[in-house]
């Protein structure tokens, strides 16, 4: 028996060199200085969700990405590896989204999809290395979540079963389907594209694209004006050693840490 | 992040060649699966386009995850685990992406789930890929025993194996056994045809098998019973799933250590006939030997490439006396021949793949309609130039590599001999290419008569000394044309005598030249499309040639045919 997969994969600025036009005057990345590709932990999760397709036949894979129309190419790049297709969500009005309008748009468009067992996602984009999206659509969709997955080991009888590599050691956790999944970089690498699904797919139409109106997103809760996070600035730091602090993890000193961090305005 | 297409311009150079066109008309046969297949090009531009991609894919595969096994592979290598082999952790892990990219089964046509790709495209899959592990490109390079199976099966046999060889089933050619290497008229292993069971029946012993224990072997054996020679020898298909031969031993081998070097003994193993009988060895054999020629010359050309890269990085970062090695002219001259040789190891690599594409693709339309007269003529000519040039450009790209890996050694100096650096790898892999498929010696055989047949003459004089040159690049051209004078005179010098003898003696240094001749005129008309690409080494290349030439005509314009008699052996009481 087959599962329906939605693999949630983002087009993100290759931030590994990032240069001072970086970000643009309204705080938010400026995309078009920056080479774009997929979110390598996403391609991760694809690369689980195309394991199960191979394990669990009649399981279908599609993806799920929002940004302006060249993110098409996310849903190419699925198709070359074996995905069954994709959507693309793009419009003015999902422009400078933060995680909460993304996560917002995000759901409005699995619930467009339509029924699904599995949601698979990168724990985090490398631009904004917030690990927010997953968990937050899961929330919307109110369905439960495993993130930091290294391997999805099985889904049999409507279970579950994935391996989660956390700090000092693995976890092996179960749970119900549907299920929200979001894979950390101790996933095995994605497969390459195949010559064959390249030559198939190299040409026409990728992505289904999707409007704001289309998923009946509620415009107030999109973009700019549903994000309540705003971005002072980017720049490339470099921790120190020197710099570290160990806490423990009593109430009292995450209440320090908390007001040590408002008070030198990395939050608030 | 490396991608060893990409990173390389010349083999888009090569893709890129005019004779492509052409080529790619013919295995298209204009287009015509564009209507049957969604992954089939509509045009020429949009198939140069699928080439380019799908190079690009495997130069990716190559660069990020075979290059980086190979030196693990090289020192771990493979095992055997009663009687079946067990790869090398790296070559497994090889054999698995290259086939999750959709590489195997490149060249087999569409209906049969390949990518209905020329030799010339999948030749150079396999230059990129010996760049990485050279042992590795042969797994890789061994699914052109599909091209047999093709050629020769029959219709069941296409169904049966070549989809199977596309999904990544790997393969191998089973001919050497002890007593039969280079005289592979030998060949003793049994073939009887088991009445009872209605199939052949393979009973003997096989060595040096590449890839022995694939899961498709194509199998050299004696059907006629009492025979002795060639004649008695048929092509049989042996199928792993079948059972009936094991692997008795790998060697332990000086290079290409990832790559299982197998002794097989057959027990009863059930086979299928492939062809008719008593054509394995004269027809069957020939075009599958010319295949892995080609074959072998892309993986010299793939180790010369990756030891030139070697000797740049190094010479450029080593210093020494206060500067840069690569600064000393004993270093830069070094260098500079190691590029003209790469470079011209590549030119009659490619030159040689478009000719056999060209009247392999025309023999297979042959199946399907009848040729027009100038078809029949272009496959005649295009023929005759595959035969010629597959054994001179094994011969030169394969003595080349073991020259450019042995200098790439020289550059690191004290270091090259050490296991820290790539270069000794390449030069204990480079060895074999001169060996195996043919060793350098045999090559001469087959390339002599072309010589006193006037093959290469011809197409010098036709094609390459008329092809119109920027200015810049005709004295060159004149220079060469002065070689072929030289050439024309050497030629007859050796050959009226016949003394056949004598023109064994003398046939390597007659080929060579037609061989520093062939590859300039290439080279000139490499640097005619792309000057900045080609030129220098162009120019390299045909002084080297020079020199050479002037030391042949020396020798033999001097040497007595009497003297022959301090070169045979004597012993001495």
């Amino acid at each position: 028996m087959g599962f329906k997969i939605i693999v949630l994969a983002k087009q993100v600025p290759d931030t590994r060199n990032v240069g001072k036009d970086a970000m643009k005057e309204d705080g938010t990345v400026n995309r078009a200085a920056l080479p774009a590709i997929f979110n390598p932990e996403d391609l991760l999760a694809l690369e689980q969700a195309l394991r199960l397709k191979e394990r669990y036949a009649g399981t279908t894979v599609t993806l799920l990405t929002m940004g302006p129309p060249r993110a098409e190419e996310i849903v190419r790049e699925g198709l070359f590896r074996g995905a069954d297709g994709g959507y693309l969500l793009t419009d003015r009005a999902f422009a400078g989204a933060d995680t909460l309008a993304t996560s917002y748009a995000l759901s409005t468009a699995i619930k467009k999809i339509g029924k699904f067992d599995i949601i698979l996602s990168g724990r985090q984009a490398i631009d904004g290395d917030t690990a927010q999206v997953g968990p937050q659509v899961a929330e919307k969709l109110g369905i439960p979540q495993i993130t930091y997955a290294a391997n999805v080991v099985s889904a049999e009888g409507g279970e579950i079963t994935v391996v989660r590599r956390l700090e000092g050691g693995v976890e092996v956790a179960k749970g119900k389907l549907p299920m929200l999944i979001t894979v950390s970089d101790a996933a095995p690498e994605c497969r390459p594209r195949n010559a064959k699904l390249v030559l198939r797919h190299k040409k026409g139409t990728a992505a289904t694209e999707w409007s704001a109106a289309d998923v009946d997103a509620d415009p107030q809760q999109c973009g700019l004006s549903g994000s309540p996070t705003k971005v002072k600035a980017i720049e490339s730091v470099v921790f120190q050693a020197k710099e570290s602090k160990t806490l423990d993890s009593s109430d009292q000193a995450i209440e320090e840490l908390i007001v040590e961090l408002i008070t030198n305005h990395t939050i608030g | 992040m490396s991608n060893f297409y990409l990173d390389n311009p010349a083999l888009r150079h090569h893709l890129h060649h005019p004779l492509m066109r052409r080529i790619a008309e013919l295995k298209e046969r204009n287009y015509a699966d564009a209507a049957k297949f969604d992954y089939a090009p509509s045009d020429f531009e949009d198939l140069l386009d699928s080439y380019e991609r799908v190079m690009e894919i495997a130069g990716e595969v190559i660069g990020e995850v075979v290059a980086p096994n190979a030196e693990e592979v090289d020192h771990v290598g493979p095992t055997v685990v009663k009687n079946r082999v067990v790869y090398a952790p790296g070559t497994a892990e090889n054999l698995k992406v290259t086939t999750q990219a959709g590489l195997m089964g490149l060249s087999m046509p569409r209906r049969y789930e390949g990518l209905n790709f020329p030799l010339t495209a999948f030749i150079m899959a396999s230059d990129i890929a010996a760049r990485a592990d050279a042992g590795f490109c042969n797994l890789w390079a061994l699914q052109d025993c599909a091209e047999t199976i093709y050629e020769f099966g029959d219709a069941a046999q296409h169904q049966k194996y070549l989809p199977r060889v596309c999904a990544g089933e790997t393969m191998s050619m089973d001919l050497t056994e002890p007593d039969a290497g280079s005289d592979l008229q030998a060949v003793m292993l049994r073939a009887t045809y088991d009445e009872a069971g209605k199939c052949w029946r393979l009973n003997g012993v096989k060595r040096f098998i590449t890839n022995g224990d694939s899961d498709i072997h194509l199998v050299l054996a004696r059907s006629e019973e009492g025979t002795k020679d060639g004649r008695g020898l048929s092509m049989f298909i042996y199928d792993k799933r079948d059972g009936g031969v094991d692997v008795r031993r790998i060697e332990n081998k000086m290079g290409i250590k990832g790559s299982p070097t197998c002794e097989l003994t057959y027990k009863n193993a059930k086979a299928e006939l492939c062809g008719e009988r008593k054509l394995g060895l004269i027809k069957y054999v020939m075009s599958l030997m010319n295949g892995a020629r080609l074959g072998i010359m892309a993986q010299a050309t793939g180790l010369s490439e990756a030891a030139y890269r070697e000797a740049v990085a190094y010479a450029k970062d080593r210093k020494q006396f206060g500067k840069a090695i690569i600064e000393f002219p004993a270093v830069y001259e070094m260098l500079a021949n190691i590029k003209a040789k790469l470079d011209g190891s590549r030119a009659i690599l490619y030159e040689t793949s478009r000719f056999v594409d060209v009247y392999k693709i025309l023999e297979d339309i042959e199946k399907e309609r009848k040729l027009e007269p100038e078809e029949r003529d272009e496959l005649k000519k295009y023929k005759k130039l595959a035969d010629a040039y597959t054994p001179l450009g094994k011969l030169l790209a394969t003595e080349y590599a073991n020259q450019d890996t042995y200098d790439t050694i020289q550059i690191h100096g004290g270091s090259g001999f050490m296991k820290d650096y790539p270069c000794e790898r390449y030069y204990r892999d480079a060895r074999i290419t001169n060996i195996y498929e043919g060793t350098s010696q045999l090559q001469v055989v087959a390339a002599i008569r072309h010589v006193l047949t006037g093959t290469y003459l011809k197409q010098w004089q036709e094609v390459y000394q008329a092809e119109k040159l920027r200015p810049e690049l005709q004295g060159l051209q004149k220079r060469v044309a002065k070689l072929v004078d030289v050439y024309e005179k050497i030629v007859p010098l050796v050959a009226d005598t016949k003394n056949q003898e004598l023109i064994d003696f003398q046939a390597r240094r007659l080929v060579e030249t037609a061989g520093h001749i062939t590859l300039s005129y290439l080279l000139i008309s490499d640097a005619n499309r792309d000057y900045e690409l080609f030129a220098r080494s162009a120019e390299v290349y045909v002084t080297l040639s020079e020199v050479e030439v002037a030391k042949i005509q020396k020798y033999i314009t001097e040497f007595e045919p009497d003297s022959l008699k301090f070169y045979r052996h004597t012993e001495v009481a």
